[in-house]
């Protein structure tokens, strides 16, 4: 890690993207998240770090209301996004999620044609008035996936055929065409060998421009390359949340300077 | 230190790999065993297929031919107004074809007693069909015409060995010099067996007629109802699984259903039918012996069927599909239909197709229902007569049939076997089929 290229990442400060209140989030009887209070710029690459099993999926699941989908999951405490509270009763979970979008950590195309993938998300949001439209919003996702090159002369073959690097870019494609605000990512590059991983990681940089990016990752390395600011969470707490540079080196509790140095985890 | 270096394999005694050692050896005996009764259990299935395959087609086969009187016969008009004219008209024509018949064996060095009686018992009352034949058909009168008359069910044992010399016993039915006559039409080439259409295509007949009796109209009667288990438990049981795996909250009123679907599925059939007894013909009044009320029965039966098997098709779709979906914003409902519904239908099908061949076979609830093989006495005149018109189906058919004493009967039960087979058979290739075409493993 060169900590001289972290220290002078600097940061114009953003406009906040997403705002969270005193989360908490149980299941059943497991407190999986306390009480976390955080605050995740636009145009910026957020990470989740920690050790396994602290909530950060849990809490990144927050942020679209993918926990809806688990019964006993309840989340209390305010998630704003543009000052809007997703967990208001009038928010249509499903609008919510067409400008959150996600990115699994097991590459999980459909099983369909790379075309229809990507082209998915689109037509139930009748993003495209044509055909001709939705051709359109398809290579200008797949281009934005970095993955345009690769398929282009293979848009009807199964999504399913390709690399695992390539298919989790094509899933990321996937969640661009919907044209969401926040991108999350839970672990994108877990299941990728390290060309895919560093493909993956050079789309994310450029996807900040458009989008906040928020991505959990187990990777301290991962974190430090991508991210700008950082978020360590340990047995549900969020314990230390800034810029990147400074968490890595300059970690203000004992808890974060541990896993950062190897000492848990 | 002495201890640790057992643990180094550098100090371990040299083993051979190309000698295997004692416990290798016995694991590979445990293995071998093992395969040996794999392969055992495999061929003892198997030889008792074989036998069920070759018994039903031995027994079955003769029920498909029978033996016919194969003459030609010539009515001159003269012939034809001279019999309109008498009394006794259909005698009258029995009469021609006798003589015909006289003088066809005569030809053929005939020397046995030739009695009117014994054409009689051999090949029942020709004189109706020949009459209705030429009624029919005026400008054939003075051409020769082939006429193929079934013979009795007993002159069609004899040939298929089911009657013997030394079993027969002299009756009205047949007398043991009637085979003699039988011996010499078929030296004169009279008589012959052929395949009988009307086994496939006819109706139930009489206890005392096996040689007329076919199983087309019950064939139909299965049709009609299988249609109307089809309509009924497709939709609702797809429907019904989709709800309690897709959408229905997990409490214990959801749970509880999940136990009692699970249990119908074990019910005795004929618990059904007498359920379907006493709903639907005694309270709702619906017609009895109709295929309608056996659909709605069997439906009953099928319905937990085909929703464990869907629901199971369901549940194997992975999470990561639904994820996938929920992610970039399809609703719960467009996630079930886009998705997960296409992926679970190679299930769903075989399921269903699987639940509709044993409502094929089912047999109990529709005797309870009054679908007994008796009432199959001809096709119905329409779509709706073929719904609420008495009728039977294959199985009770079958059954029916083994019930009745002329060992006439019996045979037709076998080749009733063979039928409702094959049915099954189809069904089965169709639900591999299906599954292949939607199957697609990308
Ligand atoms: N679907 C679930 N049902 C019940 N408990 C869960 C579920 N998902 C996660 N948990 C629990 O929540 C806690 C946090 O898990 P998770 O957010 O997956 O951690 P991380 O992603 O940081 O490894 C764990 O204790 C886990 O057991
Ligand atoms: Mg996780």
């Amino acid at each position: 890690m060169n900590d001289m290229r972290l220290l002078q990442r600097t940061q114009g400060m953003n406009d906040i993207k997403i705002q969270a209140n005193g989360v908490d989030v149980f299941y059943a009887d497991n407190h999986a998240i306390k009480d976390v209070s955080v605050e995740i710029e636009d145009k910026t690459v957020t990470a989740f770090i920690g050790p396994s099993g602290c909530g950060k999926s849990t809490f990144l699941r927050c942020l679209n209301r993918m926990n809806d989908t688990i019964d006993i999951c309840k989340v209390t405490g305010d998630i704003l996004l543009d000052g809007e509270d997703i967990y208001d009763p009038k928010v249509d979970p499903v609008q919510l999620r067409a400008k959150v979008g996600m990115v699994f950590q097991k590459p999980n195309p459909f099983p369909k044609s790379i075309y229809d993938n990507v082209a998915y998300g689109p037509r139930i949001h009748g993003l495209a008035k044509n055909k001709a439209e939705l051709d359109e919003i398809i290579e200008k996702s797949l281009r934005r996936g970095a993955i345009w090159d690769e398929v282009k002369d293979r848009l009807k073959q199964p999504g399913t055929g390709l690399s695992g690097g390539q298919q989790q870019r094509l899933c990321i494609a996937r969640a661009i065409a919907t044209e969401p605000e926040v991108l999350l990512m839970d672990e994108p590059c877990s299941a990728l060998d390290p060309i895919a991983t560093a493909q993956v990681e050079e789309l994310i940089d450029e996807l900040k421009q458009n989008y906040s990016v928020v991505i959990v990752t187990h990777s301290m390395q991962q974190a430090a390359r991508v991210s700008q600011k950082t978020a360590f969470f340990h047995l549900g707490s969020l314990v230390e949340y800034g810029e990147t540079g400074k968490i890595f080196t300059n970690p203000e509790d004992s808890r974060t300077e541990s896993y950062i140095t190897g000492r848990i985890g | 230190m002495s201890e640790a270096s057992t643990n180094n394999p550098a100090h371990a005694p040299k083993t051979s790999l190309l000698a295997s050692d004692a416990r290798t050896k016995r694991r590979e005996t445990a293995e071998k065993r093992f395969r040996m009764y794999g392969i055992a259990a495999i061929a003892v299935g198997l030889f008792f297929l074989i036998v069920l395959a070759v018994t039903i087609v031995r027994s079955g086969l003769p029920a498909f031919t029978s033996a016919v009187v194969d003459i030609e016969f010539t009515l001159t008009e003269v012939q034809f107004d001279e019999a309109e004219g008498t009394v006794f008209k259909t005698k009258a024509y029995q009469g021609f074809f006798n003589a015909a018949l006289a003088e066809r064996l005569q030809a053929a060095d005939f020397d046995v007693a030739f009695d009117e009686k014994a054409i009689e018992r051999l090949l029942g009352k020709t004189g109706g069909t020949i009459r209705e034949f030429f009624r029919a058909n005026p400008d054939k009168l003075g051409e020769p015409v082939s006429f193929e008359l079934p013979a009795s069910s007993r002159v069609d044992g004899y040939f298929k060995g089911r009657v013997t010399r030394d079993t027969l016993v002299d009756s009205r039915f047949l007398q043991v010099s009637d085979l003699d006559i039988v011996d010499a039409m078929v030296d004169a080439g009279v008589i012959k067996t052929v395949f009988n259409w009307n086994f496939v295509t006819g109706a139930d007949t009489g206890v005392d007629n096996p040689g007329g009796a076919g199983i087309g109209a019950s064939v139909i009667g299965s049709f009609f109802m299988m249609l109307v288990v089809l309509v009924l438990s497709l939709p609702i049981g797809v429907a019904a699984s989709i709800y309690l795996e897709e959408f229905a909250p997990q409490n214990r009123f959801t749970d509880l259903i999940e136990v009692n679907i699970s249990n119908l599925a074990a019910v005795p059939s004929i618990v059904f039918g007498i359920l379907g007894l006493a709903v639907f013909i005694q309270f709702m009044h619906l017609p009895q012996s109709a295929p309608l009320v056996g659909g709605l029965v069997l439906t009953l039966m099928t319905l937990p069927t085909i929703i464990i098997s869907t629901r199971a098709s369901l549940k194997a779709v992975p999470p990561s599909i639904r994820e996938a979906a929920l992610g970039v914003g399809a609703s719960k409902m467009q996630t079930v239909f886009h998705h997960v519904l296409p992926l679970a239908m190679p299930g769903i099908l075989t399921g269903t197709i699987i639940g509709l061949a044993q409502a094929l076979g089912e047999t109990a609830p529709l005797l309870l229902i009054g679908m007994v093989g008796f009432v199959a006495r001809g096709y119905p005149d329409g779509v709706v007569s073929g719904f609420l018109d008495p009728n039977s189906a294959m199985p009770a058919q079958i059954y029916t049939w083994a019930a009745r004493a002329d060992a006439g009967f019996y045979e037709k039960a076998w080749g009733g076997i063979i039928i409702l087979l094959l049915f099954l058979l189809a069904m089965n290739i169709l639900a591999i089929i299906l599954r292949r075409r939607f199957e697609r493993r990308w």
